[in-house]
């Protein structure tokens, strides 16, 4: 049911970890429907993501996507990183199960709250400063 | 790399013994059974031999048994067959919140048409009692529908004692005995029961064919129309070779029944007690004592159950699990979310179903594949506490 892609990122994920001094973070998904994602991003000085982890409560595509997401955005701009969808994100898997397309498949959603996490952060430090 | 099957509950492998007396009437005797010749004779004998063997399994009487095109199809002539028949005498029903969706949602068709269902809910254990179903009781109440033994946890419910009640009353009961299948006694007269339902492929026999046994007197409506086979319950050409298979299943099944639930009760125990020896934050659902011989169902805290089958796949492991991944649905298990369980904690449910030909060396395998699964799956949960300090 799921391409080989996906289970190759489900049982061989990269990017699984948190990066404690993380400049964003951003969760998705709720224990009821069975998907928890959460993604850490460090930017650099010309906001590039430098570097990015990702936790997974979910199925294999929930994982498989989380994992897809960090590899897709490594090294590009945040404003690259925006233009991912969760769509652009299953088609780099080549596809998921139709039933999975929506509860599983939040991590590109997971990877826009860690990226509007870090703008909120920069506005504190601005304002702040 | 091995292959351990443990989802006995999903389906088991037909038994040699069985598909041998099965086989003969695909090319051999082909004959409808309907047609008076000789091609006719032979199959009709074969059929009228079947029923008879079942009946006496349950202790009842040929005439009172229906074949079928599986278990769903006899929970649901049982429940909306005797609903339409009967609903002159009233239009409420009850069944409970863990059924199988076969009887479930067979009760949420007929609230379309009119009928009220109550669904007793379960306690932690998935039971209901006596006193409840008792209470819950009116007087339009025509059926009441309540599993032998729950699929998904395992839990044997008090048949005679729920189906006494119902005697009493002077209202119908049927029990969806699938999972009990040459497993429990089947016993109608021990069990009280106005029907029961079964399916083959659950005791070793083949896919596609059931039966449902309904009490002399008990009125059914048909749900397929036609040449007027099984009594006018039930048309279409027999599956002769379905029906003959079920026979010799549930015989076999019978007949080794003790002995094959020593050695899995064995095995079943030390299953669970290796999970909760080397896994932590593992708990057993259903009831300890009150369960099916072959059933383990635990919920292993915060991995997702759908992950942990993909894995165990890997090593060459069938295993089922209640998450709304593996249900087909958005929602996690109706029997674990009935029996209270909370979400997420439902997800990471798995299930592991012995059967007759399962071996401590399979058990061994489990246990020494899954916790390193375990372990991994953990480590990327962001449920998982310890994992949140070790990078920290
Ligand atoms: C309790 C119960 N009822 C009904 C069924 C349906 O049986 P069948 O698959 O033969 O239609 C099953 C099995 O899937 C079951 O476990």
């Amino acid at each position: 049911m799921y391409s080989e892609k996906v289970m190759e990122h489900f049982m061989n994920p990269r990017f699984v970890g948190e990066i404690s001094d993380a400049d964003g973070v951003g969760t998705e998904g709720n224990p009821v429907c069975g998907d928890i994602m959460r993604i850490f991003i460090k930017v650099d000085a010309e906001n590039r993501i430098a570097d990015i982890k990702f936790k997974t409560f979910g199925c294999g595509a929930a994982i498989a996507t989380s994992d897809m997401v960090c590899e897709m955005v490594l090294g590009k701009t945040l404003d690259e990183a925006l233009q991912i969808t969760n769509a652009t994100v299953a088609q780099a898997l080549d596809g998921l199960p139709p039933n999975k397309l929506h509860c599983s498949n939040l991590a590109a959603d997971a990877l826009h709250k860690a990226i509007a996490d870090f703008k909120e952060r920069q506005v504190t430090l601005e304002t702040g400063a | 790399m091995r292959s351990v099957y443990l989802d006995h509950a999903a389906t088991t492998p037909v038994r040699p013994e069985v598909l041998e007396k099965m086989l003969p009437y695909f090319s051999e005797y082909f004959g409808n059974p309907s047609s008076i010749y000789k091609w006719g004779r032979e199959t009709r004998a074969a059929i009228d031999e079947a029923r008879e063997i079942v009946a006496a399994q349950l202790g009842c009487t040929p005439a009172e048994i229906v074949f079928t095109g599986g278990g769903s199809e006899a929970d649901n002539l049982a429940i909306q067959g005797f609903a339409l028949a009967n609903q002159s005498k009233g239009k409420h029903l009850i069944t409970t919140a863990v059924e199988h969706h076969a009887v479930i949602d067979t009760a949420k068709y007929l609230e379309k048409l009119g009928f009220t269902v109550t669904y007793l809910p379960v306690d932690e254990y998935g039971l209901v009692s006596p006193a409840q179903l008792e209470q819950a009781l009116r007087p339009d109440t025509i059926l009441v529908s309540v599993m032998y033994a729950n699929n998904e946890v395992g839990t044997i419910m008090p048949i005679p004692e729920l189906a006494q009640v119902c005697q009493k009353a002077g209202v119908a009961f049927h029990t969806d005995a699938v999972q009990a299948g040459g497993v429990l006694d089947l016993n109608v007269e021990k069990l009280g029961v106005n029907m029961l339902s079964l399916s083959a492929h659950k005791f070793y026999g083949p896919k596609g064919v059931g039966l449902l046994y309904h009490r002399k007197g008990t009125r059914l409506d048909s749900l397929i129309h036609g040449g007027g086979q099984e009594r006018g319950h039930r048309a279409g050409t027999e599956n002769i070779a379905g029906i003959v298979g079920l026979a010799t299943a549930l015989e076999l099944a019978n007949q080794e029944r003790e002995e094959t639930n020593q050695r899995v009760k064995g095995l079943r125990d030390q299953l669970i007690l290796g999970l909760k020896d080397r896994i932590s934050e593992v708990k057993l659902n259903g009831h300890p004592t009150q369960r099916l011989p072959n059933n383990v169902n635990v919920s292993i805290r915060y991995v997702e159950g759908e992950s942990l089958l993909l894995n165990l796949d890997m090593q060459g492991i069938a295993a089922s699990s209640g998450s709304a991944c593996t249900s087909g649905s958005l929602a996690a298990s109706h029997v674990l979310l009935a029996m209270g369980i909370p979400h997420e904690i439902a997800h990471g449910s798995l299930r592991l179903t012995l059967g007759r030909e399962s071996t401590a060396a399979d058990i061994q395998y489990l246990l020494e594949v899954l916790p390193p699964i375990v372990d991994k799956l953990r480590a990327m949960s962001p449920l998982f506490p310890e994992g949140e300090e070790k990078d920290v």
